[in-house]
């Protein structure tokens, strides 16, 4: 459709106009501002693929994060938002594209050889270890770690003063932002250089939300770069960086936190308003 | 290959190997093979409906096997009057009075609000049930216990014809399973297992200890059969006179007959039960069945009462294997409680259901055969390997002696062999589910 | 004193079996719900496993024995022990190299795992048949008690007599210093913290680099080494026979189900209820209670609740109560 006051309006008979054949191919170059992904941090680059041999999910995806930033992917449910995280993080199986860490190449690795490499994962659900105190949550973080850790788990404890309090207690039997707090803490426990969260406020009150955003930008603050999918959009973009509007497993808009919450289509489609 | 060229040659194999044995052995041994075979296919039917369908892990078979056996004893031999008199009413008096205390004790648990009160009463049932069930049921037990204790010291049975046994087999072991489905279904899989598992292990303590019921670790043996007796054929002119134009001698030639006879029988038996099964799996009924063990959630989802479907098919497989057990214990001809082996009579018949083939009643019944000629035949194959392996050891060695002593022991160790191979090459069995 | 008499009682048969037997459950049921927790099936081949490690045990006792060597007052099989974990430790090695990794790398259904260890428990029970056959064995030496009943009623002057068996103090003393030393491993080293956090969420555990096949091979041997002490144990308590340890499955599972599959806290009160229940309640009380009660109150009958040869159905009630009212156990494990 063209814009507004240039449609057929309803009219499409076939023997007085002659759509046959007009050409549909506009020219759209650009994104209007320049997003620099040649020096990105973590990139994964026009990703397709799906699970298995079951159908494609993302679509020439891509997303990323640059040293320092918060980069944050939003959309509508099913939009493939996790699963773009997933790819990321190497749980997807891909047939194009690549991922890339500081320059490497990384789109082979496992999972868990992408943790070695420096990448921090915090799943949605099932991220914590709930019959292990927080303090052994934190410890298993630190386990491909030979050296001391006490300093990380002191950050961790620093960043999270609640989690000092119940370090001895049972992280299952922990409220559910305290467990977000303690998934996030394990993560942080490899010294990550990147930190990927999927979801982090996913069914905590907004109370509690508002503190996690916080404790989110200051470990943003501590100069780890951070790559999250969110379901509140506009919170997330608020903090954000950069952000990506996924649609259907496609990049649909993507800018700065700012620009994308000034976009008054993204603001209509997918803010509310 | 064509897949029933496949599965005819599979059951041609089968007969194959049985007639080499009766030509190289004996046809008595071919035969005792293929009756037994033919029995064990019919409890591979029953686990295969629970298995195969249904994906319920019952290690119980050897409960209810016990159980058909146990229906044979009450259903064909004649009453003790004397027992009856003695204590047999009060016997039956004390189990109704048990019965009625569980029950009440369910009622009690049900109708009462929750609370204190709800648990002291029911536990007071329990306790004062308990104690006047003793009061009545032991006296009873002793009395009978008393009469004869060297030829009978229990209550008899109906004197039926003995193949009524069969299908009361199969009704005593639905009542057991519907009791045991009644508790142990809706837990997880795995409990189910251990469940049935332990009611296994009671049925078999009741059945050796209860010496009012079936005579306990004393045994009955002679139990009436549907055939006639070698004996009386041997002595029956016609009978001798038709042998001899055979080429065989009386003897053999009763045996021989005997034991077909139960083939024919036992063979009658496992077809309609096939029809039946395959009937089952075909209808809608089994399609959900199958729907269930695929996607219990969805299934549940669609408004399917998944318990109590799973209830079904526990009953129905359970009563399949006790009629096996009433056919076994008829062919037989005795009541022993002390052979019932939970590696022989439960996980037996599983490696026979696997390696034929889960969810396929012809691959069971091929399994059935195949395992159970294994069986029989391993322990020889095992001793003459063991023959050949010690053969350079000097005799009176003590290594070559344990070694041919333990030749028995083979079998074991072979079922399990076998059972992992399959699991592992072949895993959906010989003849897959379609 | 009748008072006094009523208690000596039952401490003598109903407590110290009972505990003795509660504690050889408990390090059966450690084993079997250790593999629930971390392997996630219910191991059939459980029973077997400790009637194994038990048969290489004895196998070096008697070897000991030939020697000369003994413990003196203690049982020789003491001694032996450590090869019988030894032994039962390769063998579960073996056992998890040609079987269970296949299917743990096909991600195969626990259903299927359960009757693949049934696979296993065959071919366990045909080799120790094979090995040492299915009849009773005793290997038991030195001291038969620390204290007899005569020596306990000359000391204290009372009617009725306490006996200890060495047996049964070894095999409460072991028992302790095993599962003190497992739940050391379990809460304070890494590789124990490693495990639980495995058995707890395999996905992040793999996330957070920790290697699935060590914590799996770790867990073999820890079973293998409960499994062979509490085989051990029984045998120098009972007697050796290994279609017994066959039938010991159903009440270490009831045990394990009771306390709550894959609480190992859980696993050790589990043995003692289910103990404790089938001793009481196939004890005949009469003793205990004519001591108690007025001359004119004194049973006739032996107060037996059941007798002894259903004590399976104890395990089996107890478990079934608990499955109906608390499916999770008494200490909640990992099924629901």
């Amino acid at each position: 459709m063209s814009g507004p006051g240039y449609g057929d309006r309803g009219n499409n008979d076939r023997s007085i106009v002659n759509p046959q054949g007009a050409g549909e191919l506009g020219s759209h170059p650009g994104t209007g501002h320049a997003m620099d992904t040649g020096s990105a941090f973590l990139i994964g680059d026009s990703m397709t693929g799906g699970y298995g041999s079951g159908p494609d999910i993302l679509h020439d995806c891509t997303v990323s994060v640059n040293r320092g930033e918060i980069a944050v992917i939003v959309g509508p449910n099913g939009a493939g938002k996790s699963t773009a995280m997933k790819a990321v993080f190497g749980m997807l199986d891909l047939h194009q594209g690549s991922v890339r860490l500081d320059g490497e190449d990384i789109t082979d690795l496992t999972p868990q050889d992408r943790v070695v490499k420096g990448m921090g994962f915090v799943p949605q659900t099932n991220n914590i270890f709930p019959s292990l105190t927080v303090e052994e949550n934190l410890e298993m973080g630190a386990f491909i770690r030979r050296d001391d850790f006490r300093d990380t788990m002191d950050q961790v404890f620093d960043l999270f003063p609640i989690l000092k309090d119940k370090r001895n207690q049972p992280a299952g039997e922990l409220s559910g932002g305290q467990r977000q707090q303690v998934a996030v803490g394990r993560a942080l426990m490899t010294q990550p250089k990147v930190l990927m969260l999927d979801e982090p406020t996913a069914g905590v009150s907004p109370i509690v939300m508002d503190e996690l955003f916080d404790r989110i930008i200051e470990v943003s603050r501590t100069g780890i770069p951070i790559l999250m999918v969110e379901q509140n959009a506009r919170q997330a973009l608020e903090i954000a960086d950069r952000g990506y509007v996924l649609v259907q497993g496609r990049n649909a808009y993507t800018g700065t936190g700012k620009q994308l919450l000034a976009d008054p289509e993204v603001r209509r489609s997918f803010l509310g308003g | 290959m064509n897949e029933s060229l496949k599965n005819t040659a599979l059951f041609l194999l089968v007969a194959v190997l049985i007639v080499i044995t009766g030509v190289s052995q004996s046809w008595n041994a071919a035969l005792l093979i293929l009756n037994m075979g033919l029995v064990s296919a019919i409890m591979a039917i029953g686990v295969n409906l629970q298995w195969g369908f249904a994906g319920l892990f019952n290690v119980g078979v050897m409960g209810f096997v016990a159980l058909g056996g146990l229906a044979v004893v009450l259903v064909s031999t004649d009453p003790v009057s004397e027992g009856w008199s003695a204590g047999g009413w009060q016997i039956l008096l004390g189990l109704v009075l048990g019965a009625a205390t569980i029950t009440a004790a369910v009622l009690a648990y049900g109708r009462l609000p929750k609370g204190r009160t709800r648990a002291l009463a029911v536990l007071a049932i329990l306790v004062v049930g308990f104690f006047v069930y003793r009061a009545v049921f032991d006296p009873g037990v002793e009395a009978v216990e008393a009469i004869n204790p060297a030829g009978a010291g229990n209550i008899g049975g109906l004197g039926l014809p003995v193949l009524l046994a069969w299908p009361a087999g199969g009704l005593l072991a639905a009542g057991a399973a519907w009791l045991i489905g009644k508790t142990a279904l809706g837990l997880r899989s795995d409990y189910l297992a251990i469940a049935t598992m332990g009611i296994a292990e009671i049925i078999i303590a009741v059945m050796k200890n209860e010496d009012w019921l079936a005579r306990g670790v004393k045994n009955v043996v002679g139990l009436p059969r549907p055939l006639p007796y070698e004996i009386d054929l041997q002595n029956d002119a016609g009978f001798v006179a038709s042998a001899a134009n055979l080429g065989l001698d009386p003897v053999t030639a009763s045996t021989l007959y005997v034991k077909l006879g139960y083939s024919l029988l036992f063979l009658v038996v496992l077809l309609m039960l096939l029809w039946m099964a395959q009937m089952a799996l075909k209808s809608p009924w089994g399609r959900m069945m199958r729907a269930i063990r695929d996607n219990e959630i969805a299934a549940e989802a669609m408004g399917k009462d998944v318990t109590r479907r799973h209830l079904q098919v526990f009953v129905l497989g359970s009563a399949i294997c006790g009629m096996a057990g009433a056919m076994m214990t008829t062919l037989d001809g005795q009541l022993t409680p002390g052979t019932y082996q939970p590696l022989r009579f439960t996980f037996l018949i599983w490696v026979m259901v696997i390696v034929g083939g889960s969810g396929n009643n012809f691959g069971a019944i091929l399994g059935a055969m195949l395992i159970w000629f294994l069986w029989v035949q391993v322990e020889p194959i095992g001793l003459w390997l063991m023959q050949v392996i010690t053969a350079g050891l000097p005799d009176g060695s003590a290594l070559k002696a344990h070694l041919i002593d333990s030749a028995a022991h083979m079998r074991l160790l072979t079922m399990g062999v076998l059972l992992l191979v399959v699991l592992r090459f072949s895993p959906r069995g010989l003849i897959p589910e379609k | 004193m009748d008072f006094l008499n009523a208690i000596v009682a039952l401490a003598n048969f109903v407590i110290i079996p009972a505990v003795a037997y509660g504690s050889q459950l408990a390090l059966g049921a450690l084993g079997v719900t250790l593999i629930y927790g971390i392997l996630r099936f219910s191991n059939f081949a459980h029973g077997d496993t400790m009637a194994f490690g038990t048969m290489v045990t004895i196998l070096v006792t008697w070897w000991l024995q030939a020697q000369g060597i003994t413990l003196g007052p203690l049982p020789t099989a003491l001694l032996a022990l450590p090869f019988g974990i030894l032994g039962c430790m390769a063998l579960l090695l073996l056992t998890d190299k040609l079987v269970y990794r296949f299917y743990r790398e096909q991600k195969a259904k626990p259903m299927i795992l359960v009757i693949v260890s049934t696979g296993v428990m065959f071919i366990m029970n045909g080799l120790v048949r094979l090995i040492i056959g299915p009849d009773d064995q005793r290997f038991a030496d030195g001291e038969r008690f620390i204290i007899t009943a005569r020596e306990f009623k000359q000391m204290t002057g009372l009617q009725e007599g306490l006996a200890l068996k060495t047996t049964q103090g070894i095999t409460v003393v072991t028992a302790v210093v095993v599962v003190a030393l497992l739940f050391w491993f379990l809460n304070r080293t890494r590789t124990g913290k490693s495990m639980r956090a495995y058995s707890d969420n395999e996905d992040l555990a793999l996330l957070s680099g920790i290697n699935p096949e060590r914590v799996v091979t770790y867990t073999w041997l820890i079973v293998a080494a409960l499994a062979t002490v509490a085989g051990t144990l029984y045998g120098l308590d009972k007697s050796y026979k290994p279609f017994v340890y066959f039938q010991l499955l159903l009440p270490i599972f009831a045990s394990a189900i009771v306390g709550g599959l894959g609480s190992p806290i859980g696993a050790i009160a589990g043995g003692f209820v289910i103990a404790f229940s089938e001793v009481t309640i196939t004890y005949a009380w009469k003793k205990v209670l004519g001591y108690l009660m007025p001359d004119s109150l004194a049973p006739d009958g032996l107060v037996q609740l059941l007798s002894t040869d259903y004590k399976f159905a104890v395990s089996f009630v107890i478990l079934l109560i608990v499955l109906l009212f608390r499916p999770t156990g008494l200490f909640g494990g990992k099924s629901a």
